[in-house]
């Protein structure tokens, strides 16, 4: 059978009526469960495990591909409306989120980042039927060097997208680092900077400080404000709708959302910040409104949304044709093929074509039923914000402690959740950007340990890391990020810059 | 508001453990690891065969477990309803975290299972037996790169042992340290490193496909349906499993603690444990008691030996 008819095939089984009811009790759980901090797809999953043992395989897979792409629905919308990013996916999506929903326009945002993450799931679900056993050959062959070479474009696309002052962003992001370097030492197994506590070897959770850092900093900075504050939230400015020029902005965001994410969802150490990053950096570049850019660009938050569903059809990639879970939830996802006796790897597409494909119809299934039970909550969703503000706010700290609490059970964790808290209300009065520290947090490791490996692989030889035709294409784009901005202000103070953004099209 | 209100009741029941349990079980590690599935499928059988009417599986992520067991020993002192999940991996944290409770400050119980070490290469490799890649390693041990799970864990033990039979000095290898086997078997399979060592389980499906060769296995004879020699056979002393098992808190009294091997031992020779294990993969390699706490005691100096003379422990 061709590939078009498994899929066809496929899709007949997810559609059985059985399998819909698991797909919707799937998306609704994680759509619930994607909303509240710390609490992920994860955990949900594990402790349906033993409840679906009984269910028979399509069906229980069927029901985790509901709840991995509900969370991350789930994940937005708290992002977008009470500036708590559930999850590190959905950290970029907080930055122009909330502000729009701040603005009154949290309906166009919540609309946008629904759409985006459908034609996103859509477009990978599809790639991932299609290319994935040429998506992953090419995904391994990036190795420590490729790697590094990625997370150094990260940092320089990155590190220019930080609010005003370059200075302040890089100070965030160096703040990010220094935290980054607690615990073991992922190569040698030795601590860092834990001063005997157990609590810090394991280095310190991302979830816990972005959590800290935008929930609890933003709350104690509004509560310091007290009633002098200007009421800054207005709840629905407009339409709860998107307008012809919010589609017109969006269109192209998804679709290069799409394109960065899924490539880096595949790679076996990529990690969805990281297409998330990217994608928010080159909107910031392309758009032809760079002044609304951290005050509510809605390019800023359909890209990063498509990027981040993507790459979660692309974690798929590597699960299903290496038997390589790269992320929490894909690993409990295995665990759930191997309750059946299945072993994903190179053969499963062979030895269990319906399985599979009932999963990646189902993953199409799942994704639409999500947008059909998320555009009509938006208009509920924002009336959130009409909340009182000591109410929402003590809720928010309220939610925040408890999935903390859920996903992490120790006292220091809340200690450390509160000292972040306390961090961020700081940097919030002295005006520096939030952001960048939890990206330093995510990204420090990430490229440290991968130079380390180059390095190590090729017993401390530094030309080692520019003889990789991949690794060398990704520093000189990286070379290029950094240095022709630089010119163009030098030459022009800004004007060809917007010239280029203004002749895109 | 009313998706608001289920939500939080949704939180508090995931978030909330429950304390009417018979037995609670705790996975010193994350959602989704070898712990974790380990209690898990431990909740389900001891519910399954009725030896427990409610059992609940808590996490508590970190440190190689060693956050874990801290907390287990403390809150849990004297309570006959608590159970924690480890394994070889705690030996080796413990040491070189250096971490203040130890496995002498819990009752173990049994070893329920355990997996072998397998060293592979890329099926592109020009490696093609274990007495090659050893030649290699005593030819320039640096050259030699091994990609395995974290530093100072079961791989880079297995590793270090094998250096050590073989003659080369353990301080000269070059492990390369991945966030575990999976991460490891991309670099081995993108032909980024000279040799891969894991867990069999990690690469059976890339070994049977033939995108890696499988050298040889840690275990003390050879294994059926695994098409390659032991370590020992090949003439290199290393026999190293990598079990798991469960423990008890300290403080029971004999009864006790003789009332919970009674309840393992019923699941472990159960039908529900026998078919996990083998949907899983699992081998059995139950042993229990006074005969299991002489093998750990056993299996704790020999680690703390090698990895001292890596160089992790001093």
């Amino acid at each position: 059978m061709s590939t078009f008819e498994f899929l066809l095939q496929g899709l007949v089984s997810a559609s059985q009526p059985m399998n819909l009811v698991y797909a919707l009790i799937g998306v609704t759980l994680g759509t619930a469960v994607g909303v509240l901090p710390g609490i992920g797809p994860a955990l949900t999953v594990a402790l349906l495990l033993p409840v679906t043992y009984r269910l028979d395989p399509t069906g229980s897979l069927i029901m985790f591909a509901g709840i991995y792409y509900g969370g991350m629905y789930g994940g937005s919308t708290t992002s977008i409306l009470l500036n708590t990013p559930g999850e590190s996916a959905s950290i970029v999506t907080a930055l122009e989120g909330n502000k729009m929903a701040r603005a009154g326009r949290g309906g166009p945002a919540l609309a946008t980042s629904a759409i985006g993450s459908f034609v996103a799931g859509l477009i990978a679900t599809l790639l991932l039927a299609f290319l994935a056993p040429y998506v992953v050959q090419f995904a391994i062959q990036f190795g420590p060097r490729e790697y590094f070479a990625l997370m150094l474009l990260a940092f320089v696309t990155v590190s220019s997208a930080f609010g005003d002052s370059t200075l302040r962003g890089l100070t965030a992001l160096f703040v990010g680092l220094a935290f980054s370097v607690v615990g073991i030492d992922q190569l040698t197994g030795q601590a860092r900077l834990s001063f005997g506590i157990p609590d810090l070897l394991d280095g310190i959770e991302v979830t816990t400080m972005a959590v800290a850092m935008f929930a609890i900093g933003e709350t104690l900075f509004i509560a310091a404000q007290g009633f002098r504050g200007p009421e800054i939230v207005q709840a629905v400015k407009g339409s709860v709708w998107m307008n012809r020029e919010d589609w017109a902005r969006s269109w192209k965001p998804w679709l290069r959302g799409t394109f960065i994410g899924f490539p880096i969802g595949a790679m076996p150490a990529g990690g969805a910040e990281i297409g998330t990053f990217l994608s928010y950096a080159t909107e910031q570049r392309l758009t032809k409104h760079p002044e609304e850019f951290g005050h509510g660009a809605i390019e800023g938050v359909a890209g990063p949304e498509a990027a981040n569903n993507a790459s979660a059809a692309g974690t798929l990639v590597p699960l299903l044709t290496l038997g390589l879970p790269t992320t929490a939830t894909a690993a409990i996802m295995l665990a759930g093929f191997q309750q059946y006796g299945l072993q994903p790897g190179p053969l499963l597409f062979a030895t269990n074509p319906q399985l599979v494909w009932g999963l990646i119809a189902s993953l199409l299934i799942a994704n639409g039923m999500l947008l059909i039970l998320n555009l009509p909550l938006i208009g509920l969703w924002v009336k959130l914000l009409t909340i009182p503000k000591p109410w929402l706010y003590s809720g928010i700290l309220v939610f925040a402690t408890l999935g903390t609490i859920g996903a992490n059970p120790s006292v220091f964790e809340l200690g450390m959740l509160l000292a972040f808290g306390l961090l961020g209300y700081v940097m919030r009065v002295f005006g520096y950007p939030i952001a960048p520290v939890v990206v330093g947090l995510i990204l420090g490791p990430l490229a440290e340990q991968q130079l380390r490996r180059a390095l190590a692989i090729s017993q401390g030889d530094v030309t080692y890391l520019f003889t990789s035709p991949i690794a060398v294409v990704l520093f000189v784009v990286a070379a290029l990020a950094f240095i022709v901005p630089l010119i163009l202000r030098a030459r022009g103070r800004g004007e060809v810059l917007s010239q280029m953004a203004a002749n895109e099209d | 508001m009313k998706q608001f209100f289920l939500a939080s009741i949704v939180a508090g029941a995931l978030a909330l453990p429950a304390y009417a349990a018979d037995y609670t079980i705790m996975a010193p590690a994350a959602p989704g690891g070898g712990w974790d599935q380990t209690a898990r499928s431990l909740q389900a059988a001891l519910q399954e065969e009725g030896i427990s009417g409610n059992v609940q599986v808590v996490n508590v992520p970190g440190a190689g477990g060693t956050i874990g067991i801290a907390q287990f020993a403390s809150q849990q002192k004297g309570n006959p309803n608590a159970l924690i999940v480890g394994g070889y991996v705690m030996v080796g944290a413990i040491l070189t975290n250096q971490a203040p409770v130890t496995l002498a400050d819990v009752t173990p119980i049994a070893r329920l299972t355990g997996e072998y070490e397998a060293i592979v290469v890329p099926a592109s490799s020009e490696i093609e037996s274990i007495d090659q890649l050893i030649e290699a390693l005593k030819a320039d041990p640096g050259a030699v790169s091994w990609a395995g799970g974290s530093a100072g864990g079961t791989d880079h033990i297995a590793v270090g042992l094998l250096a050590k039979a073989a003659g080369v000095d353990p301080t000269k290898i070059n492990y390369i340290a991945y966030s575990g086997g999976g991460e490891a078997l991309a670099a081995i399979l993108g032909s980024q490193v000279t040799a891969g060592i894991s867990s069999y389980g990690e690469f059976q499906s890339q070994v049977e496909s033939g995108a890696l060769r499988l050298l040889a296995i840690s275990s003390d004879e050879r294994i059926e349906g695994v098409d390659a020699p032991t370590l020992k056979e090949s003439g290199y002393d290393v026999v190293l499993q990598n079990w798991r098992m469960v423990a008890a808190p300290p403080g029971l009294t004999d009864e006790q603690k003789a009332a919970v091997l009674a309840d393992v031992e019923k699941l472990a020779t159960s039908a529900t444990w026998q078919e996990t294990l083998k949907t899983k993969g699992w081998a059995d390699t139950y042993l229990a008691g006074d005969a299991f706490e002489e093998q750990l005691a056993k299996d704790i100096s020999a680690t703390e030996t090698i990895l001292k003379d890596i160089g992790l422990v001093k």
